[in-house]
């Protein structure tokens, strides 16, 4: 599924993140789902349930399938936050494991 | 408009009005459930997931006997969602503990654990205290302020989500008249049994129960019931889904089937308001912390507030109206836990004479109050 931007009413700033290391071009004022669904980045995490692909569905907060981690934080919501230039987003696997438990 | 007769009208389809209403379709009986919509005030949806005995029933032994049944009889409610509805309600008892931060809060427990073993029928719950390195072997993640805790080795939890969506999956194999969107206006006696009316129209129904959590307040009048409850706020925080931290319930602590970590559990009484507050959330949180260090390292990814329906005693209220027999309540703030008795055991016997007599330690003029007209 490819999703296609309109065309801009106005100019808008460019800015550059990163998904997994490559560098993607947005917005300014885009959400990082909407950066995400316009790169065409597909699946953005793996449930911790089932092990299954997952990208944002709801796209107003809801529904928590949207989780990536940006800036080293795991498990944001991507469809609740702004892009900024340089930010770095990845891909997630399976559940958090808390450093102290761990092993 | 449209209008039904069944042998039963269930007024509530939260888990107690679904556990009522799935023990009597299986009884063989035709039964008819009014739940509200989407903005209804739900208990069902906010709660925490135990199936707990400890602690239950001081002050009552029938109930902490109740309560302990409902733990033994799980098994068997969740082996029936399992086989007949293909949902399975992640139902695990591994025993459960409450830890104790302080001297203070252990002398207490003790004390309740005591006093709990002195009454009647308690015994066979078979809580006892356990040392810090006892809770420590069976829960490593608890941190060094942890001087003890409470231990029952029936106390389990269970997904409340499935198991609401499980008992309304078998109202639908039983073929039960489920509707939704239907608020009651009015139950009034009418011949042989009563007429409940809907902006939808009115339905009759041999006997009808109010399973309506606080909507009981007002519907018991209309039936010669009073229901003396109200709302006792309950927050509830929730975490990233984690790799296994918890291998056993606690009564504010427990890491679900999926791996998030849910805390509880405050108590308040502000009204019919489930809205949340941001001290009362963070006090659960600072504990969690102190009771299970690593989860500072968790992350919070939701949190809500939800009400309790809290009887003066904190005991469940079932009775069988005097002056309008077939008319029954049924109301706890322990949907979950007893879920398993309310569908195996209280269901059935509102189809038999003699509940009052069966269920006399719940009745509410255990109160005092004068029973409504």
């Amino acid at each position: 599924m490819r999703f296609d931007r309109l065309p801009e009413i106005r100019p808008v700033p460019r800015v550059t993140l990163s998904i997994d290391d490559e560098p993607v071009e947005a917005r300014l004022g885009d959400t990082v789902t909407t950066a995400l669904l316009a790169a065409d980045a597909g699946a953005t995490r793996q449930t911790p349930v089932s092990g299954a692909g997952r990208a944002a569905y709801c796209l107003m907060g809801v529904c928590f399938e949207c989780l990536v981690e940006i800036d080293g934080v795991p498990n944001r919501q991507a469809c609740l936050v702004s892009v900024s230039d340089g930010m770095v987003v990845r891909r997630q696997r399976g559940a958090t494991r808390l450093p102290e438990i761990g092993g | 408009m449209s209008t039904a007769a069944c042998d039963v009208l269930v007024i509530g389809g939260g888990l107690v009005g679904a556990a009522v209403a799935w023990g009597v379709a299986r009884a063989g009986a035709t039964v008819c459930v009014l739940d509200e919509g989407d903005d209804a005030i739900r208990a069902s949806r906010g709660n925490f997931g135990l199936v707990w005995v400890q602690g239950k029933g001081d002050g009552m032994p029938d109930y902490a006997a109740w309560t302990r049944d409902s733990a033994g009889r799980w098994l068997e409610l969740a082996a029936i969602i399992g086989e007949q509805d293909g949902i399975d309600v992640a139902l695990r008892q591994p025993g459960g503990l409450e830890p104790c931060i302080s001297e203070a809060e252990w002398v207490e427990r003790e004390l309740q654990v005591r006093r709990m073993h002195n009454q009647p029928g308690v015994g066979g719950n078979d809580v006892r205290m356990i040392s810090a390195a006892e809770a420590r072997e069976l829960e490593p993640a608890l941190g060094p302020e942890v001087v003890g805790a409470s231990y029952c080795p029936h106390d389990g939890h269970v997904n409340p989500l499935f198991l609401l969506r499980g008992l309304h999956a078998g109202l639908a194999r039983h073929g039960v008249d489920h509707r939704l969107d239907h608020w009651v206006e009015s139950v009034r006696p009418d011949g042989d049994g009563f007429a409940v009316r809907t902006a939808h129209g009115t339905l009759r129904a041999g006997r009808v129960v109010l399973a309506a959590g606080l909507g009981n307040v007002r519907l018991g009048p209309l039936v010669g019931l009073d229901v003396p409850t109200e709302a006792e706020r309950g927050h509830i925080l929730v975490t990233e889904r984690l790799d296994p931290v918890l291998s056993h319930p606690m009564g504010r602590l427990r890491q679900t089937e999926e791996g998030t970590v849910m805390i509880g559990a405050s108590a308040d009484r502000v009204g019919l308001d489930t809205s949340l507050d941001l001290a009362t959330a963070a006090a659960l949180a600072a504990r969690a912390r102190r009771v299970v260090p690593a989860l500072g390292r968790a992350r919070l990814v939701r949190s809500w507030a939800a009400l309790r329906i809290m009887s003066p005693d904190g005991f469940p209220i079932y009775a069988e109206s005097e002056n309008h027999p077939g008319a029954f309540v049924v109301t706890c703030h322990s949907g979950v836990t007893l879920a398993a008795v309310h569908a195996l055991y209280l269901a059935p016997s509102m189809l038999q004479p003699g509940f009052n007599d069966r269920y006399a330690a719940f009745h509410p003029r255990r109160f005092g109050g004068a029973e409504a007209a």
